[in-house]
């Protein structure tokens, strides 16, 4: 390096101004191509309708129950879906975050439903949970009920395949924030006299919890989009018809670009909103080091 | 809190993957006593310590409070306070909320607790500080608000992992007067872990040395200080001249100069010894004959460390208030009593 240009270097950073940043270029382009640009050519879409005004297509959606209750169809099954996801990690990533043997064989058996992607899923599903599959069989054998509990093509056959498929993401989130937090303080809790419950819930979840909503944030996102299992093992012309399918039948079915374009930017909204409140919450939270000090 | 007369160790050993991390450790710790447990690291030192804090479950041996077995119960149900090495102070809880816990959790009236913990809080001098979380203090802060965190439910027992080993020497010394104070006003039993040396004879009752997770010596810091168990424990407490020898008859033959010494253990005549002698015990002058040439000189303020050779070779480590100079030839002796003859 010459002299004048490490001269350059040092006045630009005194003003703050640091020409590495230069390498985050590609990255940029690459997210307004792919994201910005696409997200605001959609809601450009939305305000362009056939007929009427500007806010037509959404004026359309939220006046027709049919498309307007998808909204709390998709809420009803992607907030418990994604909170059972967070809740069942939880004990499960606490037991786990020791060493023991075996720990890398198990970690694998939970995360492995992350590679079968939805579609194998949902058949899996329809053999085990459909109303000949093993799960009735068994029932009908055991006497303990005569008739098929029916739990595909419906609400609980969606359930299902969202928790199969969001619980990996929220379990190794969980762990790796669980790993996190210095193993030190739960042995001075203990020496302080604090039992292993007390231990859990003054120690552990004061300092998990805000990595809990960030889990909780990214499995609702991934299950309020939830489109292909609502079809598959699900009922998609009533208690599963989502948003997602609300934008399809728009989109594909009804050729109505603007109505399939407002319905994808209120899914978003919604996902924001709720990601907001989420977060909000985090915000008052204890949300520093999880380190018991130096060293 | 519960009160003891004696806690017993007995042969509490463990165990990691087959091999000794301690073995055998007996022990008798009385009332208000203050121990501590010194070595290099890797002695065993702190796993002792969390045996005896529960964190670590025994291999064999039990241990004993007075005639209650206390190896299998938990750590919460064996009312020691222990302060870490890292200080595990609870991050998102102020100061006051980190002392307060152990009394909360030992379910002290609210009155009380807060009497309980103004009180520790202003023992360690942290009034101001109270309502800060531990991220928002210095390492000396930290480190007495774990020692107040651990002292406040009056423990039967203290047990101190290294608590100094990560502040600056200033702080380090203020902080040893500040626990041996604590010590002596509060009358706890206490149970430190250290590997400096100084530390250890200068803060405790009795002296637990440690190597490779066996006991090598039981003593009083004078005791320990003075008359080293072995050679290991010499090494360990400042006797920096380790000199190979072979005994002949109330003396040591070291290279081509015999010097006298007093023999520690069984020494018999023409077995290979090691000769240990402090730096400071070595003295300048006097008409043994042994010259050494000077080669590397510290600075120490009033005194100087100088390392030499004598002309066979042999490296020896002095100190002296004498101006010495790298080069100067000085003739060395070695009184009696100060060098210690130990079997190699």
């Amino acid at each position: 390096m010459t002299a004048p240009t490490l001269a350059v270097r040092h006045r630009l950073a005194e003003r703050g101004i640091d020409p590495q940043l230069l390498l985050l270029v590609p990255a940029t382009v690459f997210v307004v191509a792919l994201f910005v640009y696409p997200f605001c050519y959609g809601i450009a879409v939305s305000l362009q309708p056939a007929q009427g005004g500007a806010l037509a297509a959404y004026r359309t959606f939220f006046s027709d129950a049919y498309q307007r209750d998808t909204i709390t169809t998709t809420l009803a099954i992607a907030l418990p879906a994604a909170l059972f996801n967070v809740l069942a990690a939880v004990p499960i990533a606490y037991r786990m975050r020791g060493r023991f043997r075996g720990k890398r064989l198990l970690t694998t058996v939970l995360v492995v439903p992350i590679t079968l992607g939805t579609v194998l899923t949902a058949e899996g599903l329809l053999n085990f949970l459909g109303p000949t599959g093993w799960f009735n069989r068994v029932l009908i054998f055991l006497k303990v009920t005569d008739q098929p509990v029916t739990l595909t093509h419906n609400y609980w056959g969606v359930f299902f395949s969202l928790i199969i498929t969001g619980f990996p993401f929220a379990f190794l989130l969980v762990l790796s924030y669980l790993s996190g937090i210095d193993p030190s303080l739960e042995r001075a809790a203990a020496t302080l006299g604090a039992g292993w419950v007390q231990r859990f819930f003054r120690i552990t979840l004061p300092l998990l919890a805000p990595g809990l909503a960030t889990t909780f944030c990214l499995t609702f996102v991934l299950a309020f989009s939830v489109f292909p299992s609502a079809i598959l093992v699900g009922d998609p012309s009533g208690s599963t018809r989502v948003i997602s399918i609300a934008a399809y039948e728009a989109a594909y079915v009804r050729y109505d670009y603007a109505g399939a374009s407002a319905a994808a930017i209120v899914m978003g909204a919604v996902e924001l909103l709720v990601i907001s409140v989420v977060l909000g919450l985090r915000s008052l939270l204890y949300t520093g080091s999880t380190a018991g000090g130096k060293g | 809190m519960t009160t003891f007369e004696t806690l017993r160790l007995d042969g509490v050993t463990r165990r990691f993957a087959g091999a000794d991390a301690l073995a055998g450790l007996d022990l008798e710790i009385r009332r208000g006593e203050f121990i501590a447990l010194l070595g290099p690291s890797g002695c065993g030192k702190s796993t002792a310590l969390n045996c005896l804090a529960g964190l670590l479950p025994l291999s064999d041996g039990s241990i004993w409070r007075d005639g209650t077995r206390l190896d299998t119960l938990p750590p919460e149900r064996r009312g020691f306070g222990m302060v870490f090495q890292n200080y595990a102070l609870f991050p998102h809880m102020s100061v006051r909320k980190n002392v307060s816990f152990g009394l909360k959790m030992r379910g002290v009236a609210r009155a009380e607790i807060r009497r309980r913990t103004d009180e520790a809080i202003r023992l360690v001098h942290l009034e101001e500080h109270a309502a800060k979380l531990p991220g928002q203090l210095s390492g000396g802060q930290q480190q007495r608000v774990a020692i107040a965190r651990a002292v406040v439910v009056e423990p039967s027992l203290v047990l101190m992992d290294e608590p100094l080993s990560n502040l600056d020497a200033k702080l380090r010394l203020e902080m040893r007067t500040e626990i041996r104070r604590l010590h002596q006003n509060l009358g706890l039993t206490t149970v430190y872990v250290t590997h400096d040396q100084e530390e250890a004879l200068s803060m405790a009752d009795r002296l637990v040395v440690l190597r490779a997770g066996r006991v090598q010596q039981i003593g009083t810091p004078e005791e320990v200080h003075n008359r080293p168990a072995n050679r290991h424990v010499a090494d360990f407490l400042g006797f920096r001249n380790l000199l190979p020898g072979i005994a002949g008859g109330g003396s040591v033959k070291i290279n081509n100069w015999q010097v006298s010494g007093t023999p520690v253990g069984a020494v018999a005549e023409g077995d290979p010894v090691v000769a240990a002698i402090r730096p400071e015990d070595v003295v300048l002058g006097g008409g043994s004959g042994i010259e050494v040439t000077v080669e590397v000189v510290e600075y120490h303020g009033r005194e100087i460390a100088a390392e030499a050779r004598t002309v066979d070779g042999l490296p020896l480590h002095l100190r002296t208030s004498e101006r010495l100079a790298p080069g100067d030839k000085v003739a060395v002796a070695f009184p009696p009593e100060r060098l210690l003859v130990f079997p190699a």
